[in-house]
């Protein structure tokens, strides 16, 4: 029962379960559409690329997805690194959609190599963040709708600028490959061999990894660090130890805004995916990134493994077949999966109580959540109870 | 004089209807907060109440009479509305959880499941997986189109039925007992529960009231759109335009309606600034009037937040131990 206490074990058990109960509603909604094809289409969605037959084609398509994690985990780092100052940057989204945009006008309008297309999608990520930041610190804006404002601000002028740089015939913007191919990521020789051939895996990947260990070390060994988690604790106990909580705060998002757009160039320049001027909605990668975080219990390792498997099932949902069950089933497991995510806390807290009741060797029961002073009391009463039972037995004994 | 009304009518459409969308839905979230609830989860409570609507529409249109089924379109949406706000309630109210995580995980699942609820259909009836409503004879019990000179102006009852709401939004908050003990739970909890009002069943009672507020606020917005809708698309941030009207209108009705007027005007620019000769000569991108709305509430936010009247304890979920 130990075990249980283990902060650790509490937070996989809790995301496990969160996983475990999204499918479940995934597979429910599956039956009701369709019971007959409904065990195919779940195996499908989890499988992902064990659906294909062929070795080679495996790993291709597993390389696929590790393209994809890449920047989804950049964005669930973006959202973690924000909520860790107490701040939820669903601004991620817009943040990813004018890196998208920079990174691509510099590629095929530019014709700037790479690590210049990097740097401005950066930049632009982190300048959308710094205006978040500033309308929380000094207007006392919620980060949330100022966000969510900017998201949509960000699609219309990636549209319109990306309308510059479109294909003549269709609404996608132009091949990088055919138009500049210096503005492609480096790739990974021996290793893309290894995932059959995929074109795709670039030093995004690698790259991403080490940021998330990255900023593990940088929330949890360095000052700056510390100080952003305590202004996110406790912004006014921040503030009265000396810490610039509202620089802190700009900070925090700027640096959450670069992230973003990093994660946009290391999917875009990589040419997998062309822009569509006519997009109607940012991309779902920001939202996406959200569910990663809470999965990822908050903690930039576990991030790493809670992005690959929402993006292994959103691929996996791509087999499903659409003419039984539409094509939404996997966003909305990870709608799902979010939602439990918000009861993460009370499970932690049930573990705990179940713990502490199993070293008590009493009956495992539900009861109203007690506090530490609650215990403390409730030991005291117990011992002054059996200090006077044993007297009782005595003065039995005496008669 | 008829050219000039002519010219404007539509643009005076559309920001009434408009605003009649964002003043339904950001007095559900007024009602939410005022109990103590942040209610991010608007967006997502607009799409099922966009659903339910839409659902009625499309299955009694031609079977029923327009005067029945517009009352049970208006149900349908409201209740579907309310019954989706449940999961916030329970979320946050009785298991206080992080607010703004599951307001957001509500945005993203109500589109998910509206998509695949009409898809399911769609692939039942047709064979394939659409995700479009069409509901036009439906549409057709709620308006009315009359003519200005050669245009053809159209007027939705959702209007009417909006300035309902707004009446008894007001006599409820601020005219009965009940109003003021809402109110109350969003200021001082524990306050309210010392002179034995139960925190937790008026928190509950804003939660629910803000689903049908937005689930009627949904479906008037879908009917904005046209005779039909594709539920993948969402509402376009309205739910959280919302908000914002809400918190320029300083979380009081009158004012609330105001600022959804202003709001609406902005909106409505992009449906018609190709036929008013004014904004035609301007010659300014498409694209920047559809930014408008989202740009002005920024600077709105920026100019009101800061002496903000906000509720004092919304957001912080309610422990009764703590005092």
């Amino acid at each position: 029962m130990k075990f249980f206490k283990n902060k650790g074990v509490q937070s996989l058990l809790a995301s496990l379960i969160c996983i475990v109960l999204g499918v479940l509603v995934g597979f429910i909604v599956l039956l009701l559409m369709n019971a007959e094809g409904a065990g195919t289409a779940i195996t499908n969605l989890l499988k992902n690329f064990f659906f294909y037959p062929g070795a080679d084609a495996r790993m291709k398509y597993f390389g696929t997805t590790l393209v994809k994690t890449a920047p989804l985990l950049m964005c669930a780092l973006s959202i973690l690194f924000a909520y860790k100052t107490g701040l939820f940057n669903i601004g991620t989204a817009g943040q990813y959609c004018i890196g998208i945009c920079a990174c691509l006008f510099g590629a095929l309008y530019l014709k700037l190599p790479w690590y210049l297309c990097l740097l401005m999608a950066v930049a632009a990520g982190a300048l959308l963040g710094t205006i978040v930041g500033f309308l929380k610190a000094y207007c006392n804006v919620n980060e949330v709708i100022s966000g969510i404002m900017l998201n949509w601000i960000s699609l219309y002028i990636t549209n319109s600028v990306l309308m510059n740089v479109k294909e003549s015939t269709s609404p996608y913007t132009l091949k990088i490959m055919a138009t500049n191919n210096s503005a492609l990521l480096p790739k990974l020789g021996g290793v893309n061999k290894f995932f059959g051939d995929n074109q795709y895996i670039t030093i995004a990947v690698p790259i991403a990894i080490a940021i998330a260990v990255l900023v593990w070390i940088l929330l949890e060994k360095t000052k700056f660090g510390y100080e952003l988690k305590a202004t996110g604790f406790n912004k006014n106990a921040a503030k009265y130890a000396g810490m610039t909580e509202k620089r802190n705060m700009i900070v925090t998002l700027i640096i959450a805004g670069a992230l973003a757009g990093l994660g946009a160039s290391f999917y875009y320049l990589t040419g997998i995916e062309q822009w569509e001027v006519t997009a109607t909605s940012v991309p779902g990668m920001g939202f996406n990134g959200i569910a990663a975080t809470f999965l990822g219990a908050l903690n930039p390792i576990g991030t790493i493994f809670s992005s690959y498997f929402l993006q292994h099932i959103t691929d996996g949902g791509t087999h499903i077949n659409n003419m039984l069950y539409g094509s939404q089933i996997a966003g909305l497991i990870s709608a799902v999966i979010i939602y439990l995510c918000g009861f993460v806390l009370f499970v932690k807290h049930a573990m705990s109580k179940l713990a502490i009741r199993g070293e008590e060797n009493k009956d495992v029961r539900f009861e109203p959540i007690k506090t530490k002073a609650d215990d403390k009391l409730e030991h005291a009463i117990k011992d002054e109870n059996a200090k006077e039972d044993g007297k009782a037995v005595q003065e039995g004994g005496d008669k | 004089m008829l050219a000039i009304i002519e010219e404007y009518s539509l643009l005076v459409q559309y920001t009434l209807i408009f605003a009649s969308v964002l003043m339904l839905v950001a007095l559900g979230g007024c009602f939410s907060e005022h109990s103590g609830v942040i209610n991010l989860g608007l967006e997502g409570i607009m799409v099922m109440g966009a659903l339910g609507g839409a659902l009625c529409m499309y299955f009694l249109q031609d079977k029923v009479p327009s005067f029945p089924m517009l009352i049970l379109t208006v149900i349908a949406a409201a209740a579907s509305g309310a019954l989706y706000s449940a999961l916030l309630g329970v979320a946050c109210i009785n298991f206080k959880a992080d607010q703004t995580i599951v307001g957001t995980a509500l945005n993203l699942l109500g589109t998910a499941v509206a998509a695949v609820v009409v898809q399911a259909i769609k692939l039942a009836e047709t064979g394939s997986p659409s995700d479009e409503l069409l509901y036009r004879t439906g549409r057709a019990a709620f308006t009315n189109s009359f003519k200005i000179g050669n245009t053809v102006v159209e007027f939705n009852w959702f209007i009417v039925i909006a300035i309902i709401m707004l009446v008894i939004a007001y006599i409820v908050l601020y005219k009965t007992k009940f109003g003021l003990r809402l109110m109350a739970c969003g200021e001082h909890p524990q306050a309210a529960a010392s002179v034995g009002v139960s925190v937790y069943k008026m928190r509950w009672s804003g939660v629910l009231i803000s689903g049908v507020y937005g689930g009627l606020g949904g479906i008037c917005y879908v009917m904005a759109g046209g005779g039909s809708w594709h539920f993948s698309y969402g509402v376009a941030g309205f739910g959280f335009l919302s908000l914002a009207v809400m918190i320029f209108g300083q979380w009081k009705p009158a004012r609330i309606a105001l600022a959804a007027l202003l709001f609406g005007f902005f909106r409505a620019l992009s449906n018609v600034n190709g036929s008013i000769t004014l904004l035609k000569d301007l010659n300014i991108p498409g694209t920047v009037y559809n930014m408008l709305p989202y740009i002005v509430s920024l600077i709105v936010l920026a100019f009101t937040s800061k002496k903000s009247r906000a509720p004092k304890a919304e957001g912080i979920p309610y422990d009764k131990g703590m005092r």
